[in-house]
């Protein structure tokens, strides 16, 4: 450790290019930093659960465009076909598909009227197998009935007597009540609509990722008959990608006047929910990986050209007796020494960057423990890269020291 | 004795290739991760109709809740009501305007072996193609007078002309959707603004339409609404009809004025019709009407995605390293280099000559790490291509301007990292120099 005052005022006689190598570290850490916390931040909220069964999930678009199209009775054989399909868990009609980018939403108050807090919710329109169909646990209260089922004409303005809402939806109408107290309460829809809450579920997200109301949603015991409609299709495990194939071209038989379309999974459906979250991550990683490699090979190229420069130095100091461990130290804690000081550099301008990201980008900000893992991995990596040249700096014969030049 | 410089360059670089390939590398990584994400930006942020995008205006009313904007700080919903769109439109007080909206609508097509398809469909006036300048393959948009009769007219884009009449001049045909007869008028050629500016409401970086109607057969027709649909009051019963009169906003409107300043004169005529409108009770909160031109509107509606802004900062740090590196590598080495300086300044090189000797490499790793640049640039976007899929249409090409921009920052700035070294190594004072060797 008696080294650390001669290395010092060694680096002192090239300060430029030891604070051009330490500021290339604090540039480091300060992307590396704020890359992982992006690649994380954006991981927990792909990693929110939709509540659904996803791998055995999938959909489709039945439209009807032939004057001789009969909706209603289309649906109900639809649904009682492919509720009979082998392999087929349930069934449901749906208005919108979870995490798809497109649906309703709908304001609900817990009085009468036009004032008071108005909450938004995600509104699928589902019948009594929806709740199977989407694989959602009922936590309290009960599901609808066969018989409460209606048919909803495209500009319907009416709403049903009963529905059933998310437990994060009843949280948010009734703050101050567990949700499952809150069974049996009425909400209020397009102004003065009674809805009597039946039952909660304990999750279900909206079609919109990005929404900060995502856990909001109510099911509304009605089928759809805008010409257009979905089937939500729940298949035993493994079974689902034979059934898309049976379900459509079962389907496809009827000589309805339709067509069925935009047959997909729901697996497909996350991936493209999150496809720029998942797009930046990537982005991220490799910039974090190349960035390494690029700082890492930087100092490899830095030490390497000091030893070559210092070979003559190097070789009078083992003729004079210093060990080859002597040698090998001298670089590690030079460069120790440059790297700390990057590091602490670094560190102030990460929590600056940080700022400046949660300023302009609504990032949250950053865990404080990245910083000393950021910090302990730069100094590992420095180590590792200045051991190769250091090793072969140890090498130079003390006899070296007698030659000229 | 420039070429000469380049061979004593080319000699010196040649003589520790692995440094050489490491600077050239560096280089090249950081202007290939910041040319690939600048184009993105640059692409996102382009002028979708540079001759006129000063003269077209989005139109913006406030029709919304007395009680809370549509979007804070007191921002005007970012879509107009049919009353409006329809109401302006028989204004007509400006150059050119168009209302629109978005529907499907199946086609049947005549050949019996090919299936019905949807389409999506545009709703706009006469004034949509020319005031966008609407690239035609044949024929023309409809006129003024179709709007007015509601007349089964349609216009196909080309993928949707060559899919349904086999890419034949298809003028004068009929076209069967959902049981009636549309004529055909006019088939476009290839258009895709980027951004499709005209309708940012459901995705920016989206291709036009498949095909375009009438936007008065919405009510004769009940086309429904296939964009965004925003309500703050109920709708008052369960016609059509109701939905057309309510407070629902879903349709864009456009104008097209031929002297910018012409704005000011619309902006009065709005807020007096406003004012008209208030007199029968609608238009509860203050009056707030916008008019923004194409480039101010995308800003607004912030077409260019927050996380492409992130990345491009991201990749303009990452290349700030690489020059670091690279400026500390050249140090090193022209350092290490003082021997053979001093001796070329005592045999008579002036510190002009051994400077632009210098430059002259830090110049040539700067072309050798652009080209690079440029490959991986080029390789970047295909890559974010894959990642995003079709959500950005057409913004991962490479394009004259970028490609200078990319090879002359990789020069400039390897010089700019070149200069602190080569003036390091350039004042060594020969006579010390010498003596010690």
């Amino acid at each position: 450790m008696n080294q650390i005052g001669p290395i010092f005022r060694a680096l002192l006689r090239n300060k430029v290019g030891a604070f051009l190598l330490a500021l290339q570290i604090a540039l480091t850490m300060t992307i590396i930093v704020n890359a992982i916390h992006m690649i994380e931040n954006r991981s927990s909220l792909m990693a929110r659960p939709s509540g659904l069964d996803e791998a055995n999930q999938f959909y489709l678009t039945s439209s009807g465009y032939r004057d001789d199209f009969n909706e209603q009775l289309v649906i109900e054989q639809d649904l009682r076909l492919l509720r009979q399909l082998p392999g087929v868990i349930n069934a449901t009609q749906i208005n919108a598909i979870p995490l798809s980018g497109g649906g309703w939403s709908m304001g609900l108050r817990t009085a009468p009227g036009q004032d008071g807090l108005n909450t938004g919710v995600a509104i699928y329109f589902v019948d009594e197998n929806g709740i199977e169909a989407l694989d959602v646990e009922l936590i309290a209260g009960n599901n609808f009935s066969t018989s409460e089922i209606s048919y909803r004409e495209a500009n319907a303005v009416e709403w049903p007597q009963n529905a059933i809402i998310t437990a994060a939806t009843a949280k948010e109408l009734f703050p101050d009540l567990e949700p499952a107290q809150t069974v049996g309460k009425t909400g209020y829809i397009s102004g003065d609509e009674p809805l009597t809450i039946i039952g909660i579920i304990d999750q279900l997200q909206a079609p919109w990722n990005g929404w900060s109301g995502v856990e909001r949603v109510m099911l509304v015991p009605q089928r759809t008959l805008f010409g257009s409609s979905r089937y939500f299709i729940r298949t035993e495990p493994g079974q689902r990608d034979r059934i898309m194939k049976e379900a459509e071209e079962l389907l496809l038989r009827q000589d309805a006047g339709r067509l069925v379309r935009n047959v997909r999974t729901m697996t497909e459906t996350r991936e493209d929910s999150y496809r720029g979250h998942q797009a930046l991550q990537t982005v991220l990683w490799i910039t974090v990986v190349l960035l390494t490699i690029i700082t890492a090979l930087g100092i490899v190229g830095m030490v390497t050209f000091n030893v070559n420069r210092r070979r003559k130095q190097i070789g009078t100091r083992r003729a004079l007796g210093a060990s080859r461990g002597d040698i090998m130290g001298y670089f590690m804690i030079e460069n120790f020494m440059v790297t700390s000081f990057g590091l602490l550099l670094g560190l102030g301008s990460s929590i600056a960057l940080n700022i400046w990201l949660v300023d302009a980008f609504n990032l949250p900000r950053i865990g404080w423990h990245y910083l000393p893992i950021a910090m302990v991995i730069l100094w590992l990596l420095g180590q590792l890269a200045v051991f190769g040249p250091a090793r072969r700096a140890a090498g130079i014969s003390p006899a070296l020291a007698t030659r000229t030049t | 004795m420039f070429i000469y410089y380049l061979r004593l360059a080319m000699l010196s670089l040649r003589k520790n290739i692995l440094l050489t390939s490491l600077m050239i590398t560096a280089i090249g990584l950081g202007i290939g991760a910041a040319m690939t994400t600048i184009t993105v930006n640059y692409l996102m942020s382009a002028d979708p109709i540079p001759h006129k995008s000063d003269r077209l205006f989005y139109v913006q009313l406030d029709n919304w809740d007395p009680n809370s904007p549509y979007q804070e700080p007191n921002e005007p919903p970012d879509q107009v009501t049919w009353l409006e769109a329809t109401n302006l439109m028989a204004a007509g007080k400006a150059f050119r305007q168009s209302a629109m909206g978005q529907s499907t609508l199946i086609v049947e097509p005549n050949r019996p072996e090919q299936k019905p398809f949807v389409t999506r469909v545009r709703m706009a006036y006469a004034d949509f193609f020319p005031m966008f300048d609407v690239p035609f393959l044949y024929g023309s948009g409809w006129t003024a007078n179709d709007d007015l009769d509601r007349r089964l007219v349609v216009v196909l884009s080309k993928a949707t002309n060559d899919e349904v009449f086999g890419g034949v001049n298809s003028v004068g045909e009929n076209l069967v959707m959902e049981g009636r007869s549309y004529q055909v008028v006019g088939v476009l050629d290839d258009w895709h603004p980027r951004p499709k500016f005209f309708d940012l409401s459901t995705g920016a970086f989206n291709l036009p339409e498949d095909l375009y109607v009438p936007y008065s057969l919405k009510e004769s027709l009940e086309l429904p609404s296939t964009g965004n649909n925003n309500c703050w009051q109920p709708v008052s019963e369960d016609t059509f009809q109701a939905f057309l009169q309510s407070e629902c906003v879903n349709s864009q409107f456009w104008v097209e004025f031929e002297d910018p300043d012409d704005q000011y004169e619309y902006l009065a005529f709005l807020d007096n019709y406003v004012a008209e409108q208030k007199k029968l009770g609608r238009f509860p909160r203050e009056t707030n009407n916008r008019l923004s031109n194409v480039m101010d509107w995308m800003e607004n509606q912030e077409v260019v995605a927050e996380d492409a802004r992130m990345m491009m900062y991201m990749a303009l740090m990452f290349l700030i390293v690489c020059l670091l590196n690279t400026v500390a590598l050249l140090l090193a080495k022209f350092i290490g280099r003082t021997g053979e300086i001093a001796l070329r300044r005592a045999v008579g090189a002036s510190r002009r000559t051994l400077f632009a000797q210098h430059l002259i490499e830090a110049g040539l790793i700067g072309a050798a790490g652009g080209l690079l640049g440029l490959i991986l640039a080029w390789l970047g976007l295909k890559g974010i291509n894959g990642l995003y899929g079709d959500q950005i249409n057409g913004l991962t090409s490479l394009d004259p301007n970028m490609i200078a921009l990319a090879i002359g920052l990789a020069v400039i700035s390897t010089i700019l990292a070149g200069l602190y070294p080569t003036w390091r190594a350039c004042s060594v004072p020969p006579a010390g120099q010498l003596k010690t060797q």
